[in-house]
């Protein structure tokens, strides 16, 4: 069946704002949004960029709004959309370089300011630190996040306020936060606390949830935080 | 011109694994074609193998050492299989300090399950996404190493001259820029190449780069005939699900329900390697025991029930939900070979430094760790669960060997014709309108490779493979980049990407039609025995003026000795 994807389109070395620009693919059961990006690309327009790796959400190159909703363009398939046209744009809130392609600099620096690794004070053991499955229960959905920016670009606290370090970041940092070996709570409880960028910026709208490919509960990681703050008196 | 003392080229597990080595005292820098978290070691599924004893106590080092020699189809060098095995378990102690979240069991030790052509369950993960876990557990450290990255800049060639190794040349597709990087050290852990096959579990950033460009620069890759074949792809696609899967119980079944494995591997049935289990599901299928007779059979959890299901597998569960529809917990999933791993690669000795010849002449300032290098411990056959520990344990490796290495190296120029030489390259594949379509011509390459060079070979398939490689060879001359912009030129990373699998496809192909026996993952119908008077070598290829030619060296072996492979 025929289907039309109209794509936002900017060629920094061209254009002075974006376009949209509408393509036509037959689209079979199977095919993902990916796929017909694919399409477009070999067969009607090779300068149409966009990101992808693993095509299989794991490696989070490709997230993009897709019919009005971030996701990750390789699990998307085009049937379960229901539309005749599929409108395709950049994450919001992000720097365009083009096409559908957005600064991810900003992002992966906002990341490492919440200390995004485990803080030890005691030297190691032999072996392995010891941990219960229950103790570890607590903090492994986190760990799933596969840092595509479907959450932080959904957030409209980032829209108003590009320095806002977003749920990504926080969600990294809870996975530390709850995770029994870590020794570094206070340091980065400080470091999501602050006033104008860090958890206080988040009004618990579920935008974040929403979107998140990887179903984690990233409202969840950001209420623990704050709850950790205040009883911090952060 | 940039200047580094050592460039790291990848940002998967060995490419990372070496940066937080050298971080604190060595002036490292990662070159990446993605960001590092989107590397491929983030899709590896089931496990990582370490004798831990924490499952079996009666596990040992020499049962690993020899499961992975046996699984080599004794084609591993053993001096360095042993490293891998001896170095596992404090390479895996070191992960978990750094933060690595491993499953436990109720007593609070590292989980451990069984794997593929593995005598004892000795497979440490973290549920069904243990490459993810490590990967994002390496970066970590990096951030907190303050690691010099420049992500998203695609390598598009190597300096070496005079057997030494000057620095590479990079396109940063943000600013659109060529960059020269000048170095005293070069780590290639530029990964795998799966994408020179149409049914891959690999991303689509798995173009071999590292391989062809080694190759163009006069160098030899090792063994490139033994590709892996992964039994459980998910059907079309060729996404991976994991073996873990099996090593938790799943069964494979064929048309009739039956376990088939029981005639192909009577004692490890499912859990035999990689290289059996393809080839029984690729015979169910040939002799229309597929479903439906079709080219797929059944990977079957239904009976682990839905909770360990879900925790233990929940990407498996997600991906054959997403892709295929199929709620894995009720449904068996159809699955079929994927290509998926490069036991070949750029050679190396045990320190990790890049050689060259049957003699092994070191290049100088040159070294390569993880899929993209054959030290050789996978020999004919990986099996599972050794790759992230080779990625973690070459990587550490080859970073301690930079590391006393340096002292000795010297930034040696890089001569100013070498340079013009490769931006006239790139230039000229922006002159003019393309001929041909790029993606076309990497399709027809991707089609060829899984109908020819698949599960089983046979001289005339590969000899058709190798034409149709050779002409398309020459159809990619008329291929030029149709974006003439400079930033994020997607178009112009798909030309010399498609460039590399045309380069490396060839020795594939090459080393497989001359192989004239069975061995591993290997496996040539009108030679369906193993042939050790003969073939007991390692394959190495090079390109002088435009022709692949081939010699062999002998394998290591300390102890053990070649026997019949029965599972």
């Amino acid at each position: 069946m025929k289907k039309v994807f109209r794509i936002m389109r900017f060629d920094p070395e061209k254009d002075s704002k974006p376009r949209y620009v509408d393509y036509e693919v037959d689209v079979n059961e199977e095919m993902t949004v990916l796929d017909v990006l694919h399409e477009i690309k070999a067969k009607q327009d090779g300068s149409l960029s966009f990101r992808r790796s693993c095509r299989s959400a794991i490696c989070g190159s490709c997230a993009m709004n897709i019919a009005g909703k971030n996701r990750l363009a390789c699990n998307t398939q085009v049937v379960k959309l229901k539309k005749e046209i599929i409108t395709i744009r950049p994450l919001n809130g992000f720097r365009i370089i083009k096409d559908l392609v957005v600064d991810f600099d900003t992002f992966f620096r906002k990341l490492e300011k919440v200390i995004p690794y485990m803080i030890s004070k005691t030297p190691p053991p032999e072996k392995e630190r010891l941990q219960s499955p229950e103790d570890f229960k607590k903090y492994e959905q986190f760990t799933m996040c596969i840092l595509c920016g479907s959450c932080t670009s959904s957030c409209p606290s980032l829209w108003f306020n590009s320095e806002y370090l977003g749920p990504a970041a926080f969600v990294k940092a809870y996975r530390f936060y709850a995770d029994s070996r870590d020794e570094g709570k206070e340091e980065r409880l400080e470091a999501v606390s602050d006033e104008s960028t860090g958890v206080w910026r988040c009004h618990v709208i579920f935008n974040c949830f929403d979107a998140c490919p990887k179903s984690i509960d990233t409202t969840y990681a950001i209420n623990q935080l704050k709850k950790a703050a205040i009883k911090g008196g952060k | 011109m940039v200047e580094h003392d050592v460039i790291i080229v990848g940002a998967g597990l060995a490419g990372l694994r070496a940066a937080v080595e050298l971080a604190d005292t060595v002036d490292v820098a990662v070159v990446t074609k993605v960001y590092p978290t989107r590397s491929h070691s983030g899709a590896a599924q089931g496990g990582i193998a370490a004798v831990l004893k924490n499952a079996d106590p009666e596990d040992s080092l020499e049962a690993h050492m020899f499961d992975t020699v046996k699984g080599s189809d004794y084609l591993g060098d053993q001096d360095a299989i042993e490293i891998l095995v001896n170095e596992a378990p404090e390479n895996i102690y070191e992960l978990e300090h750094m933060g690595c979240p491993f499953s436990r069991f109720p007593d609070g030790k590292l989980a451990q399950r069984p794997f593929g052509g593995h005598s004892h369950p000795r497979a440490v993960y973290a549920a069904d996404i243990t490459g993810h876990a490590i990967l994002h557990t390496l970066y970590e450290q990096c951030v907190k190493k303050k690691v010099r990255f420049y992500s998203e800049y695609y390598m598009i060639s190597i300096f070496v001259r005079d057997g030494i190794m000057r620095g590479i040349m990079a396109y940063d597709l943000k600013s659109g820029r060529i960059e020269v990087f000048n170095t005293k050290a070069v780590l290639f852990a530029t990964g795998g190449y799966g994408r020179a096959f149409k049914i891959t579990s690999n991303a689509h950033a798995n173009t071999g780069d590292g391989l062809s460009v080694v190759l163009r620069a006069g160098l030899q890759i090792e063994d490139m005939e033994f590709v892996q074949f992964h039994p459980t792809g998910l059907y079309k696609h060729g996404i991976l699900l994991s073996e873990a899967c099996r090593g938790e119980g799943a069964y494979l079944l064929n048309d009739l329900g039956e376990r088939f494995m029981q005639r192909y591997a009577p004692k490890m049935m499912e859990l035999a390697p990689r290289d059996v289990v393809s080839r029984a599901i690729q015979q169910e299928i040939d002799e229309g025991r597929g479903i439906g007779k079709k080219d797929y059979v059944y990977l079957d959890l239904r009976h682990l029930g839905a909770e360990r299901i879900l925790e233990r597998l929940p990407q498996v569960y997600e991906i054959a939900r997403d892709y295929l529809g199929v709620d894995a917990t009720k449904e068996p999933v159809p699955i079929q070979p994927t290509a998926h791993y490069s036991m070949g690669g750029i050679p190396t000795d045990i320190y990790g430094r890049v050689i060259f010849g049957v003699d092994k002449k070191v290049i100088t300032g040159f070294y390569a760790a993880g899929e993209c290098a054959c030290v050789s411990v996978h020999g004919a056959n990986r099996l599972g669960t050794n790759s992230l520990l080779e990625a973690v344990v070459f990587g550490r490796r080859a970073a301690r060997t930079i590391k006393e290495d340096l002292p000795k190296l010297k930034r040696e120029p890089i001569p100013r014709e070498d340079i013009e030489k490769e931006r006239k390259y790139v230039e000229s594949l922006f002159e003019g309108d393309s001929k041909e379509n790029v993606a076309e011509i990497k399709a027809q390459l991707q089609e060829t490779m899984t109908k020819n060079c698949g599960v089983f070979r046979t001289e005339s398939q590969l000899k058709e493979a190798l034409e149709k490689i050779r002409e398309l060879q020459k159809r990619f001359k008329n291929v030029r980049v149709r974006d003439k912009g400079s930033v994020f030129n997607t178009d112009f990373v798909d030309v010399l990407e498609t460039s590399h699998l045309l380069d490396f496809s060839e020795v594939i192909v090459l080393g497989a039609l001359e192989r004239k026996e069975s061995r591993g993952a290997h496996y040539r119908k009108d030679y369906p025995k193993r042939d050790d008077a003969n073939w007991l070598k390692h394959t190495l290829a090079r390109r002088v003026d435009g022709e692949i030619t081939l010699e062999y060296k002998p394998v290591v072996i300390t102890r053990f000795q070649p026997t019949e492979r029965k599972y």
